[in-house]
């Protein structure tokens, strides 16, 4: 097979990473929840699951495996189409929004770890991942129950109203490297990681990525002990499983992706690894492989963290936050970084 | 708001555009209703026009079957009533049968009463807080709390072979003196506990969630309250100062040196903190019990084996977990209760519900819920 033909590079190279991404992605989720519940067990005084393998380490393919031999159930209220689209509109945006997202520094002219080096690469992003909330309002929706319809209405409020801070918070950062780029964005944060001067831009972003993936403590379109389980309450089996999926992928996402804009992705500020170890381009892409998960988990663990300290905000008050606090913040931010950006260049 | 719109209404309530209430039934099976308990909600979007309470999935007729057993034996099914606060429903029950019998109960037996009485309350405001903070999404609270229940759950195992319906009080006193080691064990958990409360503080009282989820929710002034009859933690987090084990002491709480804690404005809040500050007050008094612990009998010396009291009625009331528990028991002169009656603080409570959640959006229906600290077991008996 010639890897050099033009099929192959536009084509087949692509295609592999995708498939390889996909395998990868999936797999970081499914621990990715096997995770949350150990660390949880630690938070709570208790252990977590550790019966399936050592450490509870086959947890999630037993979870995986159960859902799938599950009965799908469509209720009789159900719209059938909606219902059963549904879930795949949450799921594929939350793995498509990974597509830009840089893991590592190239290892060479062909061997990057990005699928698509896109130059609006953030911008697509965004795009991709507003639009996971139809997945939530079409099935809250077309369940024809009472509590999914509450959370869906609730879910599509809110993340319309966090995505407004997010993405002020997000032009900071991209007004800081002067490019909607990623990797550009990484390498801007060579010596200094955008966490430092934007501390601003990435609290409103922590909290509207929270609220955005609807995690505790604003898990509020799927609050359990107000609407039993909001917009997935009457989906079971593999559809289900797919909402779960997508919530995580989601969660893993926002991890990598504020790793990228803020704690300054593959990089370690003051050791330019890349540069000493030049000559071995495998090497560093390893090991801006490993800076990159040690820097995504500490930011997951944060996240865990979070749910298992804070109680849950109201519809209303989160709202409020959203509109009154995050995005005064996150607009103020944006016009002081633009004030020195343009003071700097005169 | 002036007048609540009931669930059937369907009365619009713009004028330009006919809107209907959307009624949603909250329970029987919803995680937040802390047991069979339904209630049906009319909303305005995400606010609470009207709700009504259905109950009864859980009856079971206590007071009617009590009525075809013994005295003796009609003892444990009470522990059933209000399940997470056994212990003092059945102190209750004893209690209002001594009444009738004029039994006098020796100082001792008073004295580990008063003590299990005050570590059951412990225990059911340890279960109450973990689950009311479950119901507002903190959930660390809730195994917290249960790792200390777990403590006493050990201690009534000790001492009286169960842990959750003990039918821990024979009518006259008590069964067995406290096993070995008991009495450090309990020591060695009141000197631990204070800590572990301010561990939930720490995650509650001062959190900007927590204060914002329950400050000004679901307020009843102390006037209504007393109105609609709620009594306990309910009552007293409206700043209504009666507790019947100041207002009408019974075995041997005028003894203790205690304070009642009281809210102020009457909100969720102000139900969560007298709650958790009782606590601390049931940790003084039985401290104040094991260090004054007199010696002596533990049941009266003249106490037949068949309890047969003579005819004429008693009512007895004591401080239960939820508020005042008070049986009524009418005597025909045979070993047989002729009539029997209990005063469910939960069920009388839970009339505070509606003024509580009318006006207040589906959020909040979850906190007064919790806040009223419901059994379903002794709301349908």
């Amino acid at each position: 097979m010639n890897w050099n033909s033009p099929f192959m590079l536009t084509v087949g190279l692509p295609l592999l990473k995708i498939v390889i991404l996909l395998g990868v992605v999936a797999f970081c989720v499914a621990y990715t929840v096997w995770l949350e519940r150990r660390l949880l067990g630690f938070f709570q005084s208790r252990v977590g699951p550790n019966r399936v393998g050592p450490a509870g380490l086959i947890q999630p393919i037993a979870d995986g495996l159960k859902l799938i031999l599950k009965e799908d159930i469509i209720p009789t209220n159900a719209r059938p189409f909606l219902f059963r689209i549904a879930p795949i509109f949450a799921v594929v945006p939350a793995f498509a929004g990974f597509a830009i997202v840089a893991f590592a520094p190239p290892a060479g002219p062909r061997a990057s770890f990005l699928i698509s080096d896109a130059n609006i690469g953030i911008l697509y992003l965004l795009a991709i991942t507003s639009l996971g909330v139809f997945g939530i309002v079409l099935g809250g929706w077309a369940s024809g129950s009472k509590y999914p319809l509450f959370g869906s209405l609730r879910s599509a409020s809110q993340m319309l109203s966090y995505e407004v801070p997010l993405t002020f918070s997000v032009l900071s950062v991209i007004l800081m490297a002067g490019s909607f780029r990623l990797d550009d964005i990484i390498q801007a944060q060579g010596k200094l990681p955008f966490l430092v001067p934007l501390i601003l831009a990435f609290g409103v972003y922590v909290i509207s990525a929270v609220a955005e993936t609807n995690r505790a403590p604003f898990d509020l379109p799927e609050a359990e002990s107000e609407l039993v389980g909001g917009f997935h309450t009457e989906y079971s089996g593999m559809r289900f499983a797919f909402y779960f999926l997508a919530e995580y992928a989601n969660v893993v996402l926002v991890c990598c992706v504020a790793t990228s804009l803020f704690l300054g992705g593959y990089k370690i500020p003051f050791l330019p690894y890349e540069t000493l170890l030049a000559g071995n381009p495998w090497l560093v892409s390893l090991i801006g492989l490993a800076v990159f998960a040690v820097k995504a988990v500490a930011f997951l663990y944060f996240y865990i963290w979070i749910r298992a300290t804070f109680p849950r905000y109201r519809y209303d008050q989160l709202l409020k936050i959203g509109w009154k606090v995050l995005l005064p913040i996150s607009l103020l931010n944006l016009l002081l970084v633009a004030g020195i950006k343009l003071a700097m260049l005169r | 708001m002036t007048e609540p719109l009931r669930v059937e209404g369907t009365a619009p309530l713009r004028k330009v555009l006919e809107t209907k209430n959307l009624e949603l039934n909250f329970g029987p099976q919803h995680p937040a209703t802390h047991g069979v308990y339904r209630a049906v909600l009319a909303l305005d979007g995400e606010r609470v026009v009207g709700i009504e309470s259905i109950i009864g999935y859980l009856h079971r007729g206590i007071e009617k079957w009590a009525e075809y057993r013994t005295y003796t034996k009609a003892t444990p099914v009470f522990d059933r009533l209000d399940y997470v606060g056994a212990i003092l429903n059945c102190h209750g029950y004893v209690g209002a049968v001594e009444k009738l019998m004029k039994v006098e109960v020796p100082k001792r037996a008073q004295y580990v009463r008063v003590i299990l009485d005050e570590l059951q309350r412990i225990a059911n405001h340890l279960l109450w807080l973990g689950t009311h903070a479950l119901d507002l999404g903190a959930m660390t609270v809730l195994f917290y709390a249960l790792r200390e229940r777990e403590v006493i759950m050990d201690l009534f195992e000790a001492m009286l072979g169960q842990r959750l319906l003990q039918n821990a009080y024979p009518i006259g006193g008590i069964r067995l003196d406290f096993p070995k080691g008991w009495d450090r064990a309990c020591r060695n958990f009141l000197a631990e506990f204070p800590n572990r409360i301010d561990e939930y503080e720490t995650l509650l009282s001062t959190n900007r969630i927590w204060v914002q989820r329950t400050r000004g929710v679901g307020i009843v002034s102390g006037e209504e309250a007393v109105a609609l009859g709620l009594s306990g933690p309910t009552l007293r987090g409206s700043g209504v100062c009666f507790d019947v084990r100041k207002a009408m002491p019974y075995s041997s709480y005028e003894e203790f040196d205690f304070e009642v804690p009281l809210g102020e404005r009457g909100d969720v809040y102000d139900r969560y903190i007298v709650r958790v500050r009782e606590m601390r007050q049931s940790i003084r008094i039985v401290q104040q019990a094991l260090d004054g612990l007199p010696e002596g009998p533990l049941m009266p010396e003249k106490l037949s084996k068949i309890i047969r009291p003579p005819a004429g009625e008693a009512y007895f009331c004591v401080e239960g977990t939820k508020g005042m528990l008070g049986f009524y028991v009418v005597s025909d002169g045979t070993d047989k209760p002729w009539r029997l009656h209990v005063r469910a603080p939960s069920f009388v409570n839970l009339q505070g519900l509606e003024r509580m959640c009318v006006g207040g959006l589906v959020a909040d229906v979850v906190a007064n819920i919790g806040s009223l600290d419901i059994v379903l077991g002794e709301v349908d008996r």
